[in-house]
């Protein structure tokens, strides 16, 4: 066997139909697994296959959407393949975007039941919140909806068990290992701790969904007073987020 | 004055949609387009339209509309509904707007279009004058994006026209078009049959579902036996394939339509073929849904043979004689009638 018939990292082809492939390097959330599935994007973006329609980046595996009169599964694998030969796994820093964070009760709907039900107090949840370092892992599920890994242990929860009809967009909320942003408002079960006045997701700007996966992401305290303000700003398209961008 | 398509009622779910938005699924938006793509592209075809061109998707009820233009060509496809044609008083011929046939409409004419099981798309010669969203027309009503202001038509919209009036072109039908639902829906297992028992892979394909009206543009909800996950129903979050049959906690199967979520984290039992997906978003609450399992290559077949079939919908196309004002041509071809006496031909008015 040579090294470029050798699946590397346990990576394996699922298949998902005629229109789509999956590529799955583990069933984990987990930041190395994400950092495959980003680089094994970036190959398949540049390698520009014939019939491959989109890629979608998920917490540990590519989805690769495909015209299926243009390629067939077997060929697309047959791509593919040569692309997973000394994958890197290094986690690259990113854009890192720090946003502003109202952890006030009045939007943080579910603050005070998270601290209940972790043994912390309200200002140690909003402490180990706000200083944690996330990373995007995936924006799925609804128009520039950012699912955040790296939640500090003492914070996890399982979901709410009665879940909302209505989160607003903005909500800062989290359950298990992550952290979420609600885009746009929308059901959900996630545990609201906190909301930014920043839009996740605004048809004016390109791309219109602010972060991407692989971003780095952490969230800055602000007062009512301070959200009241800056939220009005984003509505009227004046509140420019400008990630920072760093070396590893 | 702009020409329009004026909404006097709205119908149940009439939105616009076209073939979707490809290429945005890394940001989470969904692709949404026409739950019936063949219907669409035939819709387009009579009124000279590419095939990809955004039209009303109307689901069983239909909006009574008015022509707010010098005159407009129509045409609907897919599920047959009654369609009412008020005419107005000044206009030229006899008219009237079938299935499967283009009809050129004046100012004032009103069309009714009555409750109908299932989705018909009523496309316009030269299309609705709307902005595309992301390279589409499509609406993706839980974004508020696409269509007209992001949500489905209602009464009192104003839905322009790309044309002020109809080309003098001939008047068309398609001969035949296909739209009787397949005896089974074929699937590809994956990719998480293996989140689920031998008993449960057993009950898909040997049992059948019912559409429940639970049914939307995001997934058709069935009802039948449950599905036993073998562990747990929880997966982390992958992506979603056109036609992904995912099975919640209830075990009760739900497949993923045009307006989908991009990720999700249920396990998926099977994937409709891409083929079989038209004539699964044809299906209406009630309808029987029967599974067969097939591989890759057939999928692959059943999609090249459905791409020559839509490319052979323009030889179906067959002119209306000019003088056949009440299409006459076809009745006489349905031998429902030996002759008609035109009852216009001899009014000296």
């Amino acid at each position: 066997m040579t090294a470029a018939d050798h699946l590397p990292q346990r990576a394996k082809f699922l298949t998902a139909g005629d229109t789509a492939l999956v590529v799955e390097f583990g069933d984990r959330v987990d930041e190395h697994l994400s950092a495959l599935v980003l680089a094994l994007a970036r190959r398949v973006e540049a390698a520009a296959i014939a019939g491959v329609v989109e890629t979608v980046p998920t917490f540990r595996s590519l989805m690769v959407h495909y015209d299926p009169l243009a390629v067939s599964n077997a060929e697309l694998q047959a791509r593919i393949k040569p692309l997973l030969s000394k994958l890197a796994g290094t986690v690259s820093a990113g854009r890192h975007w720090r946003l502003p964070a109202c952890y006030d009760p009045k939007l943080g709907l579910d603050l005070a039941e998270v601290a209940e039900r972790t043994g912390l107090s309200e200002a140690e949840v909003v402490a180990r919140h706000s200083t944690a370092p996330f990373r995007v892992y995936m924006v799925g599920f609804l128009p520039g909806f950012a699912y955040l890994g790296g939640l500090p242990a003492a914070l996890e929860l399982p979901r709410r068990e009665n879940p909302r009809l209505k989160v607003e967009a903005g909500s800062i909320a989290i359950a298990m290992a992550m952290s979420v942003i609600y885009s746009i408002d929308s059901p959900g079960g996630w545990n609201v701790l906190a909301r930014t006045p920043v839009a996740l997701w605004d048809l004016r700007r390109a791309p219109a969904a602010l972060v991407s996966a692989g971003d780095r992401v952490s969230f800055a305290p602000i007062s009512l007073a301070e959200y009241e303000e800056l939220a009005g700003k984003a509505r009227a398209g004046e509140l420019r987020m400008t990630p920072h961008t760093q070396d590893a | 004055m702009n020409a329009a398509l004026c909404f006097l009622a709205s119908g149940l779910l009439t939105t616009l949609q076209d073939l979707g938005r490809v290429g945005y699924q890394h940001q989470g938006i969904p692709v949404s387009g026409a739950l019936d793509p063949v219907s669409l592209s035939a819709a387009n075809l009579l009124v000279g339209n590419p095939p990809a061109t955004a039209a009303l998707e109307i689901a069983y009820q239909g909006p009574t509309l008015v022509v707010e233009a010098d005159s407009v060509r129509l045409a609907c496809v897919g599920a047959a509904a009654p369609i009412e044609l008020l005419a107005a008083a000044e206009g030229e011929h006899p008219r009237r707007l079938e299935m499967l046939h283009s009809a050129r409409l004046e100012r004032g004419d009103q069309i009714r279009i009555g409750a109908f099981a299932g989705v018909l798309y009523l496309a316009a010669e030269g299309g609705f004058d709307v902005p595309a969203v992301l390279g589409s027309r499509s609406t993706l009503v839980r974004a508020g994006i696409g269509g007209l202001n992001g949500r489905p038509l209602r009464a009192g919209d104003r839905l322009p026209l790309c044309r002020s009036q109809a080309t003098d072109a001939d008047e068309v039908r398609l001969a035949a078009l296909e739209l009787a639902p397949p005896a089974s829906f074929r699937v590809i297992l994956g990719p998480q049959d293996d989140y689920f028992t031998p008993a449960a892979l057993g009950l898909l394909t040997q049992t059948s579902y019912t559409v429940t009206p639970a049914s939307d543009r995001m997934g058709m909800r069935l009802a039948g036996p449950r599905l036993e996950h073998s562990k747990g129903y929880n997966i982390v979050s992958d992506g979603i394939a056109p036609g992904t049959v995912q099975v919640p906690g209830n075990g009760l199967p739900i497949v993923l339509l045009a307006d989908r979520q991009t990720t999700g984290g249920y396990p998926k039992i099977a994937t409709v073929i891409s083929a079989d997906l038209p004539a699964l978003g044809r299906l209406t609450p009630g309808a029987t849904v029967r599974f067969r399992i097939v591989g890759i290559e057939e999928a692959e077949a059943a999609r090249r043979e459905q791409a020559a079939l839509l490319a052979q919908l323009a030889q179906r196309i067959v002119a209306v004689p000019r003088g056949a004002r009440i299409d006459e041509a076809q009745l006489l071809d349905a031998n429902l009638v030996s002759g008609m006496i035109d009852a216009l031909a001899g009014d000296p008015a």
